[in-house]
């Protein structure tokens, strides 16, 4: 029961250098790392695809200069590729029109960028408004549309003041409600938390997930934190050297990483945060007495402790197929203790 | 011969003494010899052989103004054209700051407004002062206004301020959308930066003089010539402000949907406003600079204040009038600093909700008062325009301290000037004045060669023959000579004021203070001081010059040693040294790529100050665009202009690539 795809980027290449324009020309096979040095060109994002979901978070993690920025921007077609294509909505964006691409980011896209990227002379709700503005809508209204969305971000009372007199937190907070404004179905955030202290970036996670939940906007998320990654993603897409080298959701990064390089940022991850019970259950009709259900989809994280609590196992059930296995606390304690002689 | 070639290029030791051991020994017996091998073309260049570029120009530029003719319109329609849209807001803002309004010509006029009173007028800049930042520059500007209405200066500061008035919005516009032009196409850029480049080192005076004679004697001509002297920095504040602001803010405009005019003109200008706000400042300075100058060409105002007096010696006067000019300077450049910093730091404004009146308190104030003191003026003309008897005058305080000063120094102040003269600034010139022009041209793409390779050389080499085959080079040498002796004593006395102010934080203020005063005085201020205690002559000129060029020379030394790795001065120290050997060995080495680039722009400074001097009796090429000034000879004027800036751009492009060789050794690069 898979989503619309929203956002379809396949085969998307971004090579640096004077003779980047050619050289994906008249080949038969896909050029490899070497080749592009050779050239004397840089392969920001080499042969990118992924596919992006309504309604999920995807999140594309990798350390500087693994060509995420690129990848985003890209997608975004804040810069142009060298090949390949982006489709949203089944339309190839790197194709279109200026008019009619600046007619979908009026209305169908918002971003959110690292450093805010707030206007300087202007207040927060004239920032806020400012793509509204931009689309020729009324003051009255715009503004109108503007309060509603401060309000959503927790800022209201601070309209008048300019960003310069707001903390980090803050000023994403605006950040993301000027990109709300119009509506968006896609929103890219890139980055967005990482200018900021670790605690206010783990209140602004909170925040960002409380948003999805009320808005269940399509989104695509930048960030080098693995943790984040972890929390906020549905999907994750790891990058190396422009390279997507794996596409998974955290659970599965975590059971199987693609290689040495994922799995060494999932090494420190606790398995409870991220396996869910379905992964850790005894398939099979539970015989026996039972304590009570889960979830197949609740992580181990947020079950350990009634789990653990409870002499009998619990029964997983999994939305309309019913009680699909069964989970026992010597299992739960397991994962908690982080032996690993599981998958 | 080439074996000699390349120990002198390549031992850098033997280099310089040796080149200036040759170049002093053709100075000496060049002449002697030349005449002995019957080749005087040697030494002096052949008046037949002079190109004929002078009587060229002249003659395209007669065409330009009589023939040319674009289809629609001719050349002489255009100027008009321009005139007339310069003409009327300039002659309304005279009206409004002085004449006042009047209707019908000459002696039939009829007055159907007064002007602004100056109770009006002071109170409208203690008002900006305000809003700008506070009572403290509120209380500054307006002294500084009622300075100028109490020494009876005010009708003259007026006409000054209402060429400022047009010169500067025009200037800072044009400058804005020539520069936006500049960062859009990158092209228009790489045509704009050489023409930019020339135009800073053409001296002022070079192009008044085809503008005087495209437009006429009056103050258009001189509105023309201030806006264009005034608009290159802020081309250049524009493209680097634009290029500077950062790139998320341009892709969030980008991603907002904003078309391409609604991305220049509502996200990158308005964020780039602090680096904007800074170019209007230079040109606010900049045009009182040239309106000063400007007003030998009938401007009127200050300036001409100043020329006027100088010229009948009455040192009282002119010294009243300069620091009238002074006094204005200071008011404009924090007026317009305090602004420019408003737009980076200002905060919300509490009172938003209130009524409009409480919102714009200072500009109902103003009106207020402007009216009310209009109503008051037909009553008590007092009121309108200061009072006469109220006025004071210094100006024979000043005579007769300068002739006490004179008669009772006299000897000090002569002792000291021939001094100089005798062993110093003659023997300059006479080294310099008997280089010949065919060892000169060969000497500069000698050391072009040796500091940028070929290309460098061509360049040095051409420019200097251009001089000559214009016939221009012993004028020209006279200005080298000029502008050497000025430089070096101004590094002699800059240098270690920086190299203090930057390792002593009470010398820094003082410095600092001295330093920032003497930047914001226009050029020709300069001139009257000197004039008072040492008469014409090139003396006088050099010490002008020497005060007008110190700035640089003392803030790059002071920058160049405060930045250095704190770490190489503390290894300094741990190794023993002892403050001395600090300063000698470490400070000055690693601060020397800044300390010439503050002698490049010092020699700038110094060379556009030439110029101006020549207005007090110097001679060389400031005296030849002088003299094509007065003449209105447009050929003579632009030859004699370029020649400046060829050798501006001569001394730039050396200093800058030994600025490069020295960061490259020092591994700073």
């Amino acid at each position: 029961m898979e989503k619309p795809v929203k956002l379809d980027c396949r085969n998307v290449w971004k090579l640096y250098g004077d003779a980047a324009d050619g050289f994906l020309d008249n080949r038969t096979s896909e050029p490899t790392a070497e080749e592009i040095h050779a050239a004397g060109l840089i392969g920001a994002v080499r042969n990118a695809n992924v596919r992006i979901h309504d309604g999920e978070i995807f999140v594309i993690m990798g350390l500087s200069g693994s060509g995420k920025s690129t990848l985003v921007r890209c997608l975004a077609r804040l810069i142009e590729p060298t090949a390949g294509e982006v489709l949203f909505e089944g339309r190839d964006l790197l194709r279109m029109a200026e008019k009619e691409l600046i007619e979908i980011r009026r209305k169908k896209m918002g971003m959110v960028f690292q450093h805010f990227a707030l206007l300087p002379h202007l207040t927060v709700l004239e920032n806020v408004a400012f793509p509204l503005e931009i689309q020729g809508i009324g003051r009255a209204e715009r503004e109108a549309r503007a309060r509603e969305v401060i309000e959503l971000v927790g800022l209201a009372g601070r309209e008048a003041y300019y960003p310069r007199e707001l903390s980090g937190g803050q000023q994403q907070r605006v950040g993301i409600a000027r990109s709300l404004a119009v509506g968006p179905e896609l929103w890219f955030l890139d980055e967005p938390f990482s200018a900021l202290d670790p605690l206010i970036r783990r209140e602004m996670q909170d925040e960002f997930l409380r948003l999805q939940a009320l808005l269940h906007k399509t989104i695509v998320f930048i960030t080098h934190d693995f943790d984040e990654a972890i929390r906020l993603a549905d999907r994750i897409a790891i990058m190396q050297d422009g390279v997507i080298i794996q596409v998974a959701t955290p659970e599965q990064l975590v059971l199987s990483p693609a290689s040495e390089y994922v799995a060494e940022f999932t090494r420190h991850i606790p398995r409870a945060k991220v396996l869910s019970a379905r992964t850790l259950m005894r398939a099979g009709p539970v015989d026996g007495a039972t304590a009570g259900e889960v979830a197949a989809s609740d992580r181990i994280e947020d079950i350990a402790a009634r789990v653990v609590a409870s002499e009998l196992p619990f029964g997983v059930v999994d939305g309309a197929a019913g009680v699909i296995g069964s989970i026992g606390r010597q299992a739960v304690i397991e994962v908690l203790a982080g032996i690993q002689h599981r998958p | 011969m080439s074996r000699l070639i390349a120990i002198l290029t390549r031992e850098g030791r033997w280099f310089w003494p040796v080149l200036f051991a040759a170049t002093w020994l053709v100075s000496t017996y060049g002449r002697d010899a030349a005449r002995a091998l019957d080749a005087r073309w040697l030494v002096k260049y052949p008046a037949a052989w002079r190109l004929p570029l002078k009587g060229e120009i002249s003659t395209a530029m007669d065409w330009l103004v009589e023939e040319a003719n674009f289809g629609l319109f001719t050349f002489r329609e255009l100027t008009r054209g321009i005139s007339w849209l310069i003409e009327i807001p300039y002659d309304f803002a005279r009206s409004a700051l002085i004449e006042g309004f009047e209707r019908g010509q000459g002696s039939n006029a009829v007055e159907i407004a007064p002007s602004l009173s100056w109770i009006a007028v002071i109170v409208a800049v203690v008002a900006m002062g305000h809003y700008a930042r506070n009572w403290r520059l509120a209380a500054l500007v307006g002294g500084c206004f009622a300075y100028l209405v109490i020494f009876g200066q005010w009708d003259s500061a007026m006409v000054t301020l209402a060429s400022v008035l047009i010169a500067v919005p025009i200037g800072a516009a044009g400058g804005l959308l020539l520069g936006i032009a500049a960062y859009r196409w990158p092209l228009f850029d790489r045509i704009l930066l050489p023409v930019l480049d020339l135009m800073q080192t053409v001296p002022v005076f070079a192009y008044l003089v085809p503008i005087l004679f495209l437009f006429g004697f009056n103050a258009v001509a001189a509105l023309v010539a201030t806006i264009i002297y005034a608009m290159p920095p802020m081309i250049r504040m524009t493209t680097l402000a634009l290029r500077t602001v950062p790139d998320e803010i341009r892709e969030f405009g980008v991603m907002t949907g904003c078309s391409r005019r609604q991305l220049i003109w509502k996200v990158l200008v308005p964020s780039a406003a602090p680096g904007l706000m800074v170019g209007v400042n230079q040109v606010i300075m900049l045009t009182l600079n040239m309106v000063i100058i400007a007003s030998m060409i009938g401007a009127g105002g200050l300036g001409y204040d100043v020329l006027t007096s100088l010229r009948r010696l009455d040192i009282g006067t002119a010294l009243e009038a300069g620091i009238a000019i002074v006094v204005m300077a200071i008011a404009l450049d924090r007026l317009s600093q305090a602004f420019a910093e408003r737009a980076r730091t200002e905060m919300h404004d509490p009172a938003l909700s209130a009524g409009w009146i409480r919102r714009h308190r200072w500009l109902s104030t103003v009106v207020a008062v402007a009216a009310a003191t209009t109503l008051a003026g037909l009553l008590v003309p007092a009121v309108q325009t200061y009072p006469e008897p109220m006025m004071i005058t210094t100006g024979p305080f000043w005579s007769d301290l300068v002739r006490y000063i004179n008669v009772n120094f006299f000897d000090q102040f002569e002792a000291f000037k021939t001094f100089l003269l005798w062993y110093f600034l003659l023997p300059v010139k006479r080294f310099l004045g008997g280089v010949p022009w065919t060892w000169g041209i060969g000497v500069m793409t000698l050391v072009g060669w040796r500091f940028g390779g070929w290309r460098l050389a061509l360049l040095t080499g051409g420019l200097s023959l251009f001089i000559a085959v214009n016939g221009l080079w012993p004028k020209a040498m006279i200005t080298v000579y000029l502008c050497g002796v000025s430089v070096v004593i101004a590094s002699a006395i800059g240098i270690p004021l920086g190299v203090l102010s930057a390792s002593n934080e009470r010398a820094n203020r003082i410095v600092g203070a001295f330093i920032d005063t003497l930047q914001t005085l226009p050029s020709f201020v300069y001139l009257i001081p000197v004039v008072m205690l040492f008469r014409v002559g090139d003396f006088a000129a050099m010490i002008a010059v020497v005060l007008y060029a110190l700035a640089p020379a003392v803030r790059y030394a002071a920058h160049g040693v405060r930045n250095i790795d704190p770490q190489m001065i503390e290894a300094g120290i741990v190794s023993g040294c002892t403050r001395w050997q600090l300063l000698r060995r470490i400070k000055l080495p690693l601060a020397m790529p800044e300390i010439l680039l503050g002698l490049n722009q010092t020699i700038m400074l110094a060379l556009s100050m030439l110029v101006i001097t020549a207005l007090v009796g110097t001679r060389g090429l400031g005296q030849e665009v002088y003299i094509a000034l007065t003449k209105a000879d447009s050929g003579r004027g632009i030859i004699a202009g370029l020649s400046v800036a060829f050798i501006a751009i001569i001394a730039d492009r050396i200093l800058s690539a030994s600025a490069r060789h020295a960061r490259a050794r020092l591994g700073l690069e």
